[in-house]
């Protein structure tokens, strides 16, 4: 990973070469790939609230439900054009991931000075606010949701998304302002004694990653072609904080992993609760994934609580090794 | 004055409720310092336990023909349900402390917040499969009845409401002020190492705390079934939010701030719904949650905190 400029445009034109493709692959493969992407994203952003900065979020469904409605309301206000279809997708989603950074800005501000628990309730409560207002607004559709007539998102977008938001998280982390990200999660304390504006940091890692979470409310909206309030709830941001600590926290190859797992999982999931070998009491019992993944949690908080796929940085450091460049 | 008088009836067997289950909130932590997030599940497994047991203690003790009218047997039938759910939510409580809690206890607070979250998912879905993802209507335990005084009419089953609280409220009291546990609590919560060096077996202590405060919220969920008699398992998630809402307005920690920020949040909530719209009666309890902790993060009652290096 020592040129990653190069690493962004390969993993882009991967992205480009493969949506050549994509009316050969099966819609349902297909689904679950777009879903892979979107969830990537939001489990990536999140992280560097989470996991780099060290600020529990339980809000993240919030600030995607933002970006898509704005970016469907974008969508529906220029209406369909067959021509600079692209032009207004690409303005849709910039629109949507501004407005959640906007709606990031507003709640980050005031919600940082608060830590741990407090935090986690008040994200909670923002992004319960955010749902209320979207179900009591008449013109985005309230309690009956918004349908988006396009279906713009497809393979090449969403990857596009996905690499660019890693692009940034990972540039964003190794940078100056990474070491100030890392030494608040670390110790705020002697952050601020050591002359670092912790809040300052603190909102900057939100609004990056509010603004990824309304990208990928962007791609949601334009691909599934339906958005309600209901969507964007709670469990919503629980399924997203899932993604990030079975990762690991401030890890990100674990967190794409995680993500990845966390998508196809429910499939399997559902294709093992059908499975006719299994007595029939069991089955619910497979299918309703949450049961397992709150297991997972409680599991992983007791016996790995660095996540599942961290190696301690015995990788990186071989890594590293391998290339000589020890610093 | 009617209609006000009416709303602020209801607001506070509302707040009764959000009384109640704060109360856990608020001792738990004022024992570990970290909030329980599954306590409102207890709350909910509360309700389902006194469904599932009424049909059997009312083979035992037969309830009156007339719903309507007072009867001793559906009353004393209705206090059994609700002490066989208290008992058997404070074993839940204490188990889920022995075995998920208590083998995190000095590790890093957001490591058993997110227990926390996970324990209460657990519950909402392990619910879903055991009891079914639909409503379930609650049995009438109690004699139910409206008492006219002038235009205002009060439900007899709202001062069941209220004088349950008020005797629990009372009992807890003298737990926490009069008796050798209760001592050892306070000690615990002034400072952990301290009351050790005492004498004082900490696991024990925590372990009666998380009972005391579930078989509150079990007693919590009783109650609200009664007026609300439709029951499902993620009824637990919004009111034990609001609970905690209620703790921290009171001041985290503070017994008496958790029911006074109970009552203050049900009144609220009730004047919001019955004045402006009932549409934004979930958002107004997060609206004074963030209100209450950007200008007074320490509650109504909460002393003030200083963070030492």
């Amino acid at each position: 990973m020592n040129r990653p400029k190069t690493w962004l445009l390969l993993s882009i034109l991967a992205a480009w070469v493969i949506s050549r493709f994509q009316g050969a692959i099966n819609p349902y493969y297909y689904d679950i790939l777009i879903t892979i992407g979107i969830n990537i994203i939001l489990g990536v952003s999140l992280n560097l609230v989470t996991g780099y900065t060290g600020q529990f979020s339980l809000g993240h469904a919030g600030f995607m439900s933002v970006g898509a409605y704005a970016s469907a309301m974008v969508t529906l206000s220029v209406g369909a054009h067959a021509r600079g279809e692209s032009l207004i997708f690409i303005g849709a989603l910039l629109v949507g991931g501004l407005s959640a950074a906007l709606a990031g800005l507003l709640v980050g501000g005031p919600s940082l000075r608060l830590k741990g628990d407090y935090l986690a309730i008040v994200t909670l409560g923002f992004a319960e606010i955010i749902r209320v207002v979207f179900e009591n607004v008449e013109a985005v559709g309230a309690a009956r949701g918004l349908s988006i007539p396009v279906h713009t998102t497809d393979f090449f977008w969403t990857f596009l998304s996905v690499a660019l938001t890693i692009y940034v998280v990972v540039f964003l982390v190794h940078s100056t302002y990474g070491r100030g990200f890392l030494t608040v999660r670390d110790d705020e304390v002697a952050a601020e004694a050591m002359g670092i504006n912790a809040t300052k940091y603190k909102v900057l890692a939100f609004v990056v990653a509010a603004f990824f979470a309304g990208i990928a409310g962007g791609l949601y909206a334009h691909f599934k072609q339906f958005i309600h309030p209901e969507g964007f709830g709670y469990l919503r941001s629980v399924d997203i904080v899932v993604i990030v600590i079975l990762g690991g926290m401030g890890n990100t190859p674990g967190v794409i992993i995680a993500a990845v797992l966390l998508t196809i999982l429910p499939e399997g999931l559902r294709a093992l609760g059908s499975w006719s070998a299994l007595p029939e009491a069991i089955r619910p019992l497979i299918q309703n994934r949450m049961i397992l993944y709150s297991l997972l949690l409680i599991a992983l908080m007791l016996l790995r609580p660095q996540g599942l796929f961290s190696t301690g940085g015995r990788l990186t450091k071989w890594l590293k090794r391998g290339k000589g460049a020890a610093a | 004055m009617i209609q006000f008088l009416q709303q602020l009836i209801n607001g506070l067997a509302l707040g009764s409720i959000y009384a109640l289950i704060a109360l856990g909130y608020t001792m738990v932590y004022g024992v570990l310092k970290f909030i329980n997030f599954a306590h409102g599940d207890i709350y909910m497994v509360g309700a389902f336990v006194g469904l599932y047991v009424t049909p059997w203690v009312w083979k035992v003790i037969p309830p009156g023909q007339d719903p309507s009218k007072f009867n001793w047997n559906t009353t004393a039938g209705g206090l059994v349900v609700m002490l066989i759910s208290m008992v058997v939510c404070a074993v839940l409580g204490i188990l889920i402390e022995r075995l998920v809690y208590r083998p995190l206890r000095n590790r890093p607070r957001l490591t058993v917040l997110i227990t926390a979250i996970g324990v209460s998912i657990f519950l909402e879905n392990f619910g879903q499969y055991l009891f079914g993802a639909d409503p379930k209507s609650f049995p009438d335990i109690l004699p139910d009845r409206t008492i006219d005084i002038g235009d205002l009419s009060i439900f007899m089953n709202q001062i069941v409401v209220f004088v349950t609280t008020i005797v629990l409220l009372v009992a807890l009291r003298y737990i926490v002020m009069k008796t050798r546990m209760g001592t050892a609590m306070r000690a615990l919560s002034y400072n952990t190492t301290a009351a050790s060096l005492m004498g004082i077996n900490n696991d024990v202590i925590i372990a009666f705390t998380f009972g005391l405060g579930s078989a509150l919220a079990a007693a919590a969920g009783i109650l609200n079934a009664i007026n609300y008699p439709s029951i499902d398992p993620l009824m637990g998630i919004l009111p034990g939010i609001k609970a905690f809402v209620a703790a921290v307005l009171g001041g985290i920690g503070n017994l008496p701030g958790a029911v006074v920020g109970g009552l203050l949040l049900g009144v609220l909530e009730t004047m919001v719904v019955g004045y402006i719209s009932p549409m934004y009666r979930d958002a107004i309890a997060f609206a004074a949650l963030i209100f209450i902790l950007l200008f007074r993060p320490n509650g109504l009652f909460g002393k003030i905190e200083k963070e030492k290096v």
